[in-house]
C-alpha cells in the first residue's frame, strides 16, 4: 500500500503502540497531514511530548527531532529548545493529564509568555496508559478505576483556561472532525505565537469500556453525538449544552 | 573527543572584588553558558539576577521560569538546541529539580546546576549556611547514576569551577554540579581574572550514534536539534539511536553500565584535591567548602606552634576520591572531618580509609569556627 506520509515517517519504526480504536493514529495522521500540507521542511522541527499515550504520538515515529521528556514536563523542554534556538518549529503533543494535570503550570505560563510553540493536547478524558483512572478533563459522572460511582468533579475547559491565561488561539475539535481539526493545526502552526490545539480522542480501552462505549465505533459514534460546534451551541437549551462538548476556534472577542 | 581551545576571557584581564554568586555567574559567562533558567530561592538568586544582565551582554538567552523543575527542564532542552546551559538554586529547588536530573544524566545532556546550599532539611534557614545536599547531589534522582559534583572554597573557585563544571559537563556529558554554600555564595573578596581560558567544546560527529559508541567507557557524540541528524531523545531505555528499548534487558544493562563507567572509570582524570602539611603530619583534617577555610586556617595555626597537623582539601565530592582515601588511610594517621551535616563525606571516608576516622558534625546554620577545629585538632594529637 502506497503511503503519501512515508517521507515523514521514521523508516525504522513499523507499527505504531496504540490500542484498537485508539484515536491518536488518527490524530498522527491529521498532524501530518497538515504539516505536509504546510510544507514545512521536518528537518527543522522539533517535536516535543511528555509521559503517556499520546507522548509516543511523535516519538519515534515523527521523521524530525524528537524530545521525549519528563511526565507533565514538555512545555518546559520545549521552552528552553525553542529560546535556545528560535529557527527551529516547536510543536508539542502530548496527553491531557501530561499537559493540564501535572504539566499545568508549565502550560499556563508558556500561554502567558507567548512563547512561540504550537500545543497540541490529545484529550482522551483519562489516564490511558496506567489504566484508566480520572482526569482533570474527565467528564462529571464519568465511571474510571479511581471513581467507581463516577466522577464528583467538572472538568477543564482547556481552551478557556489558556486564553484567559494569554492564549491568542486555541481551537477544540474531535478526530471525528478531521478536516476542521486540520485545518485549526495548520492555522496554529502558521502563527508565531502560542496556539493550542485540543483534539478530543476516543480511548474505547480506558474509558469507552466503563462508560458504555466498549466498542471503538460506539466510542466515535458517542463523540460525534456529543461534539457540538459553536452554532449549534448557540442554540441550544443549556440543560442540553452541559452534556455537550462545544468544538470550534476560540480566541479573545 | 571533544576538542579544547583557547579563548579570551570575557571580563577584561585583572582583580576584581566579587561575591561567591557574582563569580559563579561570570565564570559561566566566560565558559560560554548561553542560556539560563531559573527561579528565586534564597541564597542563590544573586547568580540568577547578574545573569539577567550578563546574557544580555553576550546575546544569551535569560528566561525566569515558573518554578524550578521548569527551569532544569528548560536548561535540559536549551542544550539540546545547542546551547551551553545552567541554573542556578539552593536545596528546596535543588529537590524540585531531582527528577530532571536523571533525565540529564540518562539522556547524556551537558549542563551545569550551581547549588548555594542552605540549612535545611525542609525550608529551614533559608539564609544560613550547610552543606547538607551532598548525598542529595549524588543520589536524589531515582536509579543508578553517577554525576560530578565541585565545591568551591573561595569566589576565585567560584569562577573556576563554574568554568570547570561547563568543561567537564561537555567531556563527559553529564549534569555538572558546583556544590557551593551560602557562607561561599556570600562571600566578597578578592578574585583574579587572567586574561584568557581554556574551554572544551561539544563533540560532533554527523551520522554518528548519539548514544553509544564502540569506545569502552566513551562518550559519544552529540547532535544539536535542527542539524538535521533526526535525533530521537528519550528517558526511556534507548539503542544508541535513540529509541525506546523498554523491554531488553541487554540494552538497559548496556545503557546503565555505559553511564556509569563514564564517569566512574575516568575518576582519576576526575576527582581534584589540594593538599597542605601532609607529609609529616599526625592528624589530617579532610574538609571541602568553605569549612576547609577554617581548616586551613587551623591548621596554619598549629603549625606555627610545632603541632603537626595537615589538610586534604577535597576540590570534587563526586566522583569520590576514593584511591587517594585508601592510600592515605594506609598510612595510619588520625583523619579528622569537620562538616556542616552530619556526616555525609565521614561516611564516605569511612568506607575507603582503613585508619582512625574521627567526625565532627555541625548542623546549626552557622560555620565551623577554626578555633574548634583546633580545639579538636589538639584534643585528638
Amino acid at each position: 500500500m502506497a503511503r503519501d506520509l512515508d517521507a515523514y515517517l521514521r523508516q525504522e519504526v513499523k507499527s505504531t503502540p496504540f490500542c484498537p480504536g485508539c484515536g491518536h493514529g488518527i490524530l498522527m495522521n491529521i498532524i501530518l497531514r497538515a504539516i505536509a500540507d504546510l510544507q514545512l521542511d521536518m528537518k527543522n522541527i522539533l517535536f516535543v511530548s511528555g509521559i503517556g499515550c499520546a507522548a509516543w504520538i511523535p516519538s519515534p515515529h515523527f521523521n524530525g527531532d524528537t524530545l521525549h521528556t519528563l511526565h507533565g514536563r514538555a512545555i518546559a523542554f520545549a521552552t528552553g529548545a525553542k529560546m535556545a534556538n528560535p529557527k527551529l518549529k516547536v510543536i508539542v503533543i502530548s496527553g491531557d493529564g501530561d499537559l493540564t494535570s501535572i504539566g499545568g503550570n508549565h502550560l499556563i505560563h508558556a500561554a502567558r509568555r507567548n512563547t512561540n510553540l504550537t500545543v497540541i493536547c490529545a484529550n482522551n478524558m483519562i489516564y490511558g496508559m496506567t489504566g484508566g483512572q480520572v482526569a482533570s478533563t474527565s467528564p462529571l459522572g464519568a465511571v474510571t478505576a479511581t471513581t467507581g460511582e463516577g466522577n464528583p468533579y467538572q472538568p477543564f475547559d482547556l481552551c478557556r483556561l489558556v486564553l484567559g491565561a494569554g492564549a491568542e488561539y486555541a481551537a477544540r475539535f474531535s478526530v471525528t472532525q478531521p478536516l476542521v481539526l486540520m485545518a485549526a493545526i495548520k492555522k496554529a502552526l502558521n502563527m508565531e505565537t502560542f496556539t493550542f490545539i485540543e483534539a478530543l480522542s476516543p480511548c474505547p480501552t480506558q474509558f469507552g469500556r466503563r462508560n458504555q462505549a466498549d466498542s471503538s465505533v460506539q466510542m466515535l459514534k458517542a463523540l460525534m453525538q456529543d461534539c457540538v460546534t459553536r452554532e449549534q451551541a448557540a442554540k441550544m437549551d443549556k440543560v442540553v449544552l452541559k452534556t455537550k462538548i462545544i468544538t470550534g476556534e476560540f480566541s479573545h472577542e | 573527543m571533544n576538542d579544547t581551545n583557547e579563548i579570551n576571557s570575557a571580563l577584561s584581564p585583572g582583580s576584581y572584588f566579587f561575591t561567591g554568586n557574582e563569580a559563579a555567574a561570570e565564570g559561566a559567562i566566560a565558559a560560554g553558558c548561553r542560556y539560563y533558567a531559573g527561579y528565586p530561592i534564597t541564597p542563590s538568586s544573586e547568580i540568577m539576577e547578574r545573569m539577567s544582565q550578563r546574557l544580555r551582554d553576550v546575546s544569551g538567552v535569560f528566561m525566569q521560569m515558573e518554578d524550578e523543575i521548569a527551569s532544569i527542564c528548560s536548561v535540559v532542552g536549551a542544550s539540546w538546541s545547542g546551547a551551553k546551559s545552567m541554573t542556578a538554586t539552593s536545596g528546596p529547588g535543588f529537590s524540585l529539580m531531582q527528577e530532571a536530573i536523571g533525565y540529564g544524566v540518562f539522556t547524556e545532556t551537558p549542563l551545569v546546576i550551581v547549588d548555594i546550599q542552605r540549612a535545611g532539611p525542609c525550608t529551614g534557614q533559608a539564609t544560613k549556611v550547610g552543606s547538607g545536599d551532598l548525598m542529595q547531589a549524588k543520589w536524589g534522582s531515582h536509579g543508578d547514576y553517577q554525576i560530578i559534583a565541585l565545591s568551591p572554597w573561595s569566589v576565585q573557585e567560584m569562577y573556576d569551577q563554574t568554568i570547570d563544571a561547563f568543561n567537564l559537563s561537555e567531556q563527559y556529558r553529564v549534569p555538572v554540579f558546583v556544590m557551593s554554600d551560602e557562607a561561599v555564595g556570600h562571600l566578597r573578596e578578592r578574585m583574579d581574572i587572567s586574561p584568557t581560558l581554556r574551554v572544551t567544546n561539544r563533540y560532533k560527529k554527523s551520522g554518528a550514534a548519539p548514544f553509544g559508541t564502540e569506545e569502552k567507557d566513551g562518550v559519544p557524540p552529540m547532535p544539536s536539534f535542527g542539524e538535521g541528524e533526526n535525533i530521537t531523545v528519550t528517558g526511556s531505555t534507548h539503542n544508541e539511536f535513540g529509541v525506546r528499548k523498554t523491554d531488553d534487558p541487554n540494552v538497559q544493562e548496556k545503557l546503565v553500565g555505559r553511564l556509569n563507567h563514564k564517569i566512574l572509570n575516568n575518576r582519576e582524570e576526575i576527582v581534584q584535591s589540594e593538599s597542605y602539611y601532609m607529609d609529616d603530619a599526625d592528624v589530617i583534617v579532610i574538609a571541602y567548602g568553605f569549612t576547609a577555610r577554617s581548616a586551613f586556617f587551623a591548621v596554619d595555626q598549629l603549625r606555627k606552634t610545632g603541632k603537626k597537623a595537615g589538610l586534604l582539601r577535597l576540590k570534587t565530592i563526586w566522583p569520590f576520591a576514593d584511591k587517594l582515601i585508601t592510600e592515605i588511610g594506609r598510612k595510619g594517621k588520625k583523619l579528622f572531618v569537620p562538616e556542616m551535616n552530619s556526616g555525609q563525606v565521614y561516611g564516605e571516608i569511612r568506607k575507603y580509609a582503613d585508619c582512625e576516622v574521627i567526625p565532627y558534625h555541625q548542623t546549626n546554620g552557622r560555620i565551623i569556627h577554626p578555633k574548634d577545629i583546633m580545639q579538636h585538632i589538639e584534643r585528638i594529637l
